[in-house]
């Protein structure tokens, strides 16, 4: 039983198909073992009992054309789930049922996958650590009492436990890809446009993507071409050719142009990590690929940035919770006493931060001084890619400037908790798709990422350079299973 | 510059959120270390630089003015904390 949550999402669709296993076999399997993996607290909200109905069902008459053939999986609780509670990580949602189903979840639903349970994550997304969530921290299965990362940390934490064969998650700063590095386990932020947002709780609406997370790439690029689709009922969705992923993977990626940013070696970047990265160059060019140096000067400005435009977009979507058409209500004298007191209550500490921020900076008499800035940065942030991607066809940097750090450890220190990002949140203001793949591993053995970046649009292209160093890297996770005792 | 206890209460009020001396202090505190670490973009000249609103480039697409989802009355009302009948229920906002 236990092997069947050891083998990848393309395996088990293959032993489904060929009926060597049932998708009641292989749901109980994930069940199992989810069950007996509560310490890792990757779950918010669990279907299970449904999810084997459902699974019954799928045996019964099952359809082996569709891509996800009686797969179960569970998805990040920012996505809503018609019928199944949708919290975001946050008190203010805690009792809330969507009456109605995110995009991208029913694009996976209509190709045969089960829903297992919702999985935690920072509230409302903001967070690096999964430390903001109502629902509490979330451990990685690398090691007792480490993070693994966020926001979308249940979710990596379910995949690199094997708790999932595969997830979703959402990414507006690097919540796909810090996760998935310091866990060991590859995710992929799309295009912006390229996954709809509808029904996907916002945070900042000009930053937000969903994308998936697996154990490999080319799961990871089946995921893709299923979750992407053109959307009207998300205005920012954009109707382009979508490739099929997973089909058109090749390892073939000779003379391909890959930048290295000298900007992202950042001062006091740990050894370990400048010694990956020119591991990842060696193994680039091991691929037949070649590397040109490049220069994104705007770098440093990215997180100053983020932190200015992130949270003014935050501020305006977190303004819905009122108390009155859905969620936590607190008791107040009167309406403007309600709203202050169940924002005050509802909202957890770094929400309430962000939102402070976001006010402040889009306040009269500070707009220009900030926002209309920042975005002007931003402009300047997007140009260099612009400028870079004429002369190479994808950038190579770390996914992060350090491996996983304990539980606590920089929970008091916004700014050094923020410094998380540096990497993978110029990624997000230039609206670029980044993946990143374990590379290798720390002194102490913990995973650490390299994050490929690519054009608007050019997914298929960075999924290729993933799936080829992945073959030369050929990383192993290092899961003891400590939590299960 | 730095992030008195007045402005942080007059910005909790803007984002009607409550704050007491405690909570106004520590927000101050962080707020004011996260300022100085945004500062750096003064740094920059932008006086001729086009702010970036969206990287999609693409215009917004026009669609017909139909009613798309009827009868979801119940829908939306059921998650409501307090309702009466097909209404949202606030405290009394008249005297």
């Amino acid at each position: 039983m236990s092997d069947i949550t050891k083998k990848s999402l393309t395996e088990l669709v293959k032993n489904i198909k060929e009926k060597k296993l049932s998708s009641e076999e292989v749901t109980k399997a994930f069940i199992d073992r989810s069950e007996k993996s509560k310490e890792l607290n990757a779950y918010i909200t669990e279907d299970y009992s449904s999810a084997l109905e459902k699974a019954k069902k799928f045996d019964q008459k099952p359809n082996l054309d569709l891509k996800l053939p009686g797969i179960p999986m569970a998805v990040k609780d920012l996505f809503c789930t018609k019928n199944i509670r949708t919290t975001a990580g946050s008190k203010i949602l805690n009792n809330f049922v969507p009456t109605y189903e995110s995009t991208v979840t029913q694009n996976i639903w209509n190709e045969g996958a089960i829903l297992l349970g919702k999985l935690n994550c920072d509230e409302f997304a903001m967070g690096s650590s999964n430390e903001t969530s109502f629902f509490g921290n979330v451990q990685n299965p690398i090691d007792e009492n480490l993070v693994p990362g966020g926001s979308s940390g249940g979710s990596a934490s379910a995949v690199a436990g094997q708790l999932t064969p595969i997830t979703i998650g959402t990414d507006t700063g690097g919540s796909i890809r810090q996760p998935a590095s310091f866990t060991g386990t590859v995710g992929l932020k799309p295009t912006y446009g390229s996954c709809s947002r509808y029904g996907i709780v916002a945070f900042a609406s000009s930053l937000d993507q969903a994308g998936p997370m697996a154990q490999n790439v080319r799961d990871c690029a089946l995921l893709q071409e299923i979750i992407s689709t053109y959307d009207p009922k998300d205005s920012t969705s954009i109707d382009f050719k979508r490739n099929n992923y997973s089909k058109e993977l090749t390892k073939n990626i000779k003379d391909k142009k890959i930048g290295i940013p000298k900007e992202y070696r950042v001062e006091g970047m740990p050894k370990e990590i400048e010694e990956l990265w020119q591991k990842g160059i060696q193994y680039a060019k091991d691929c037949g690929a070649e590397i040109v140096d490049i220069s994104l000067p705007h770098t440093s400005y990215a997180l100053p940035t983020y932190y200015i435009v992130a949270p003014a977009e935050a501020s305006s979507n977190l303004a819905r919770y009122d108390g009155v058409k859905y969620g936590f209500r607190a008791k107040g004298e009167n309406l403007i006493d309600m709203y202050e007191k169940t924002r005050s209550e509802g909202f957890g500490a770094e929400v309430q931060r962000r939102i402070m921020i976001g006010t402040y900076v889009l306040s009269s008499g500070y707009y220009d001084a900030y926002y209309l800035k920042a975005q002007k940065v931003r402009k300047l942030i997007k140009n260099d890619f612009d400028e870079a991607y004429k002369k190479v066809d994808a950038i190579l940097t770390p996914s992060t400037p350090s491996s996983a750090f304990k539980i606590g450890e920089k929970k008091d220190d916004p700014v050094s908790m923020y410094l998380n990002d540096i990497f993978t949140v110029p990624v997000n203001l230039a609206g670029l798709p980044g993946i990143s793949i374990p590379a290798g591993h720390d002194t102490r053995g913990y995973p650490l990422g390299l994050q490929i970046i690519g054009k608007a649009f050019d997914e298929q292209n960075i999924l290729n350079i993933a799936y080829a160093m992945e073959e030369k890297i050929n990383f192993k996770n290092k899961i003891t299973d400590w939590w299960i005792k | 510059m730095s992030i008195d206890l007045k402005t942080i209460k007059h910005i909790s009020k803007l984002a009607r959120i409550s704050v007491d001396e405690q909570k106004a202090e520590k927000l101050a505190e962080d707020l004011n270390s996260i300022f100085k670490f945004i500062e750096k973009l003064n740094k920059l000249k932008t006086d001729n630089v086009e702010p970036l609103t969206s990287v999609a480039e693409t215009t917004l697409k026009l669609r017909s003015d139909e009613v798309k989802s009827k009868d979801i009355r119940e829908q939306i009302i059921k998650n409501s904390p307090q309702d009466n009948e097909d209404y949202f229920v606030v405290p009394k906002v008249i005297e």
